[in-house]
């Protein structure tokens, strides 16, 4: 359900990388002692990745391996993004790639070069919270807040994208990001009144 | 010194102390901060589910790129507190009872850590985890439940408990006998478990650890490394959830703390999805028999309470399951018996309604069944038994406003449509059902001490040392903060998370608000005391006039009797030369002794369903939900508990089941896509009623607690709608279509 790479992106994806996917985007429960390797691998090379994060270039030098979630919160230290599962079925991990949402533990960081990405930390305008920061602030959408960043990162995609029309419409497309205190009810009630309001998101 | 809580940013009384923080991304989770030089452990778990390792193969790992060390029985340094025999390891008896992690090479359950990689990044890390390989000697094991329950050689007694006649009901003209069972529930909070350990030296340590209890984990630290506990600091700025999974201590911690000290490096370790499935606790899984009887007016003449809930084979967790039975209801004759069981796997923890609410879903289905035996309304069967004391002692209740839940939660569902004969009721196509499910908990209040600090400028600070998952902390306290000094509350900034703080409860049991909210009012009342003092001593008006007569309000300190006899704080402070004012007090908590009235929270849950009379297909279409839990100190992030806890109860009810493969040992469903957890699409329009009166005898904020209550008795709710529905009653959760007699298709 969730969108989660463009058609480029997934062919790129999967020509360039399929063997580190395979290796490094399986849930580490799959890679046990029991699954046990006689040869060392050889390290792996950086290679070099030019993003644009919230509207600020970074030309960086990226282990292969690492996921987009991974780049941004322990290389980049832009922690807002959240990880929750690490295999995409939280939807905590959620940003925008090119205006697009995308879970950003299920790609891998060299693949979104000359990218346009936007995190939870790019969403304000100064010290001007964005209207879904607004609306999750005024009916409370979140408890903890581990999964808010998510949840409001999919719900801007969701009235940008026109799927915002009714309560229904809005559980539908917001499926994928849990929030296991349970503020669901409050997190439409924010969607809601974003969409209602006709404010720019 | 954590410093997250910014004044409230948006207008408005109700909002979230913390909110800005949380939706712009600044608010730090534990595994979030930066810290120089850090490494990443990763753990190697088990893959037999009992054994003992007979050789471990670190060979290639160590030799991998960026691998720094392999810690495992082979290599791990001596842990003071591991030692049951030394002072500190009697201490530590509490956190690591059973399960010295990468301290010896026995494996206890399937998945558990046997050693800890540690690497320059966390792909390195991870990609050595399949350079290591163990060899065992097996041993037979054990993980099916309701195997095992059937030997009685198995199990430990948990307690048991007498009052009047044993088996009365069996007598009574009425009676039902019923069992249920409930599979492990997993917490699951969003963020996982993590650590980070950071020495400073052999005997002084700074560590991040995700905690409902910073103090806690600070003494176990303390205890587990033989230090004293003021030289370990535990910072917990942020808790992504946790809903009991971080009362205690896990493996995570003693790992990296071990890690740290070893490679004389700060070390993080962060669990993995699937390993929050089996390393930080979970919902016993339980077996429930109740025998209840009544006579023909509906009156109670008894009720029988078995239970038998999981444990590990390496430490022993009882929990309250059926302790509700003794004193929800008047009843003149009750017995109970609870006994564990202990398996091959993980040990289970307290888990958001802990005990009551495995118990109140047996006990509110049982009232449900009795009352169809007696064709009787369930909830005039409830008001008919109604305990206008406590049937177990006897004590008067603090407060007691369940009548008005019932009432409430009736009017609000629309219960006057609902058939009395199940199965009859159809609406577009549907079968459709009432139930309801009554919840209750302890109100305690806990040992607990705030400082406030008042600024020249008018701000307050305040500061505990606890943590916050959720349900709003730094909100609740401020807001008595405000409320009690009249002050405004973007004046006002609490402070929590870090152990260097006046000791602060732990965050369980429904009793934050209660404890913290107690030593802030003390806090406050001491403040407004000095203030008058500092009035009376600094200030010529005030220079006649008595402490007695005065009055601090709207930052003011003033005599009501006078007008001319008045100062802004700010003034005050100023002439006074102080730039600021310090004060710390202790709330010493209640007194076993001196208890004079039961003191407990209430709930009632109201749900309406549909189920396809084709396919079985249960729809929640609506939810009342109703707290008796005193004053509401803050409205907004209470009526968000209550969500939560009706969202939970959907989780238990309908979805939730950790699965074994009984032929490994090993969990079938660790993660989020086969773990089913309740999403968006699963909540229907949920109404949060409170009484919101306050009980003065618990403590002087007036509020009784609610974290546990807003879960506790909605399974039932459930379960009692489905069969008002349907006519059929599962007894075994969660309920499927399946259960219910339809095929799969």
């Amino acid at each position: 359900m969730l969108t989660c790479k463009n058609d480029k992106g997934r062919r790129d994806f999967i020509k360039r990388s399929t063997a580190i996917a395979a290796l490094y985007l399986t849930p580490s429960i799959f890679v046990r002692a029991a699954t046990f390797h006689t040869v060392i691998p050889q390290p792996i090379p950086k290679e070099k990745l030019s993003v644009e994060i919230n509207g600020k270039s970074y030309h960086l030098e990226v282990d292969a391996r690492t996921s987009l979630l991974d780049l941004l919160r322990e290389q980049i230290g832009l922690t807002g993004t959240k990880k929750g599962c690490d295999m995409g079925q939280c939807g905590a991990c959620i940003i925008h790639v090119n205006g697009k949402r995308v879970n950003s533990c299920m790609t891998l960081a060299i693949d979104n070069d000359a990218k346009k990405i936007t995190t939870i930390e790019g969403l304000a305008e100064g010290d001007q919270l964005h209207p879904m920061q607004e609306a999750f602030i005024k009916h409370d959408g979140m408890q903890c807040g581990y999964c808010t960043p998510g949840q409001i990162m999919s719900a801007v995609a969701c009235v940008r994208e026109g799927q915002a029309t009714s309560r229904e419409s809005i559980k539908e497309y917001m499926e994928g990001n849990i929030c296991r205190c349970g503020s669901y009810q409050n997190i439409v009630d924010a969607i809601m009144e974003v969409k209602q309001s006709g404010k720019k998101v | 010194m954590s410093d997250h809580t910014k004044y409230f940013k948006i207008e408005g009384e109700g909002d979230r102390a913390d909110g800005f923080e949380k939706v712009t991304g600044k608010a730090k989770f534990t595994a979030e901060h930066q810290i120089p030089d850090l490494a990443y452990g990763v753990f190697v778990c088990s893959t037999i589910a009992k054994g003992t390792i007979k050789n471990l193969n670190d060979a290639l790992a160590l030799k991998a790129a960026g691998v720094l060390d392999v810690i495992s029985f082979k290599n791990c340094p001596n842990i003071p507190g591991y030692n049951s025999l030394t002072a500190e390891g009697k201490k530590n008896n509490q956190e690591w009872r059973g399960l010295k992690v990468l301290n010896d090479n026995k494996v206890r359950f399937f998945g558990q850590p046997i050693a800890l990689i540690v690497a320059d990044s966390f792909q390195n890390a991870t990609d050595a985890i399949k350079l290591v390989k163990a060899d065992y000697e097996k041993e037979d094991f054990e993980t099916d439940f309701h195997k095992a329950r059937k030997d009685a050689n198995q199990l430990k007694q948990g307690a048991t408990s007498k009052r009047g006649n044993v088996e009365a009901y069996k007598n009574a003209p009425v009676f039902i006998e019923a069992e249920y069972t409930i599979p492990m529930e997993v917490h699951n909070p969003m963020e996982m478990h993590s650590s980070i350990a950071v020495w400073d030296g052999d005997d002084k340590l700074t560590v991040y650890d995700k905690t409902q209890n910073p103090k806690r984990t600070q003494s176990a630290i303390a205890s587990a490394f033989g230090i004293s506990d003021k030289n370990v600091r535990v910072i917990t700025e942020f808790v992504g959830g946790a809903f009991g999974s971080g009362l205690r201590s896990w493996l995570n911690l003693p790992a990296a703390c071990i890690a740290a000290k070893k490679l004389k490096r700060p070390v993080k370790v962060v669990l993995t999805r699937p390993q929050m499935f089996s390393l930080v606790g979970y919902r016993p899984q339980s077996w429930q028999k109740i025998g209840m009887g009544a006579d023909r007016t509906g009156k109670l003449i008894g009720i029988s309470h078995a239970a038998v809930s999981n444990t590990s084979r390496y430490e022993d967790f009882r929990e309250g399951i059926v302790d509700v039975s003794k004193f929800l209801y008047a009843c003149d004759n009750v017995d109970t018996d609870y006994k564990i069981l202990p398996l091959d796997v993980s040990t289970p923890t307290w888990m958001r309604g802990p005990g009551e609410s495995t118990g109140c879903y047996a006990l509110e289905c049982a009232m449900d069944e009795l009352a169809y035996a007696l064709k009787m309304d369930p909830v005039e069967l409830r008001i008919i038994n109604h305990a206008d004391v406590n049937p177990e002692n006897k004590l008067p209740w603090s407060t007691k406003y369940l009548k008005e839940c019932y009432e409430t939660g009736k009017e609000k569902i629309g219960w006057k449509n609902r058939s009395k004969i199940p199965g009859k009721l159809k609406e577009n196509g549907m079968l459709v059902g009432y139930g309801m499910g009554s919840g209750v908990f302890g109100a305690g209040r806990n040992a607990a001490s705030a400082r406030a600090i008042l600024k020249e400028d008018g701000t307050l600070i305040l500061q505990s040392a606890v943590s916050d998952m959720g349900p709003g902390t730094t909100t609740s306290m401020t807001k008595i903060a405000a409320e009690n000094l009249q002050m405004p509350l973007h004046k006002i900034k609490f402070m929590l998370g870090d152990s260097d703080l006046p000791p602060g409860p732990g965050q369980g049991g429904s009793s934050t608000t209660s404890s913290l909210g107690t030593a802030v009012t003390l806090v406050c009342e001491t403040l407004k005391q000095s203030l008058k003092e500092l009035a009376v001593q600094k200030i010529d008006a005030f220079k006649n006039a008595a402490t007695t007569d005065l009055d601090v309000k709207n930052e003011t300190v003033f005599s009501p009797k006078d007008n001319t006899i008045k100062i802004p704080i700010t003034e005050l402070m100023k002439a006074a030369g102080k730039p600021s004012i310090e004060i710390v007090k202790d709330s010493p908590g209640n007194n076993p002794q001196e208890i004079k009235y039961a003191s407990f929270s209430f709930s009632t849950h109201f749900v309406k369903v549909h189920v396809h009379p084709k396919t079985g297909e249960i729809q929640l279409k609506q939810i009342v939900t109703t707290g008796d839990a005193g004053k509401i100190v803050s409205e907004n992030t209470a009526r968000s508990q209550m969500l939560g806890g009706a969202v939970g109860g959907i989780g238990m009810a309908l979805k939730e089941e950790l699965k074994f493969d009984h032929q490994t040992g090993e969990i079938e469903n660790a993660s989020f896509g086969t773990y089913h957890v309740p999403l968006h699409t699963d909540i229907p329009p949920i109404d949060v009623w409170f009484v919101n009166k306050p009980d003065f005898i618990v403590n002087p904020v007036g509020a009784k607690g609610l974290g546990e209550i807003a879960l506790i008795g909605f399974a039932a709710a459930v379960a009692n709608a489905v069969f008002n529905a349907t006519g059929k009653r599962v007894r075994d959760l969660p309920i499927s279509p399946e259960k219910l007699g339809f095929k799969s298709a």
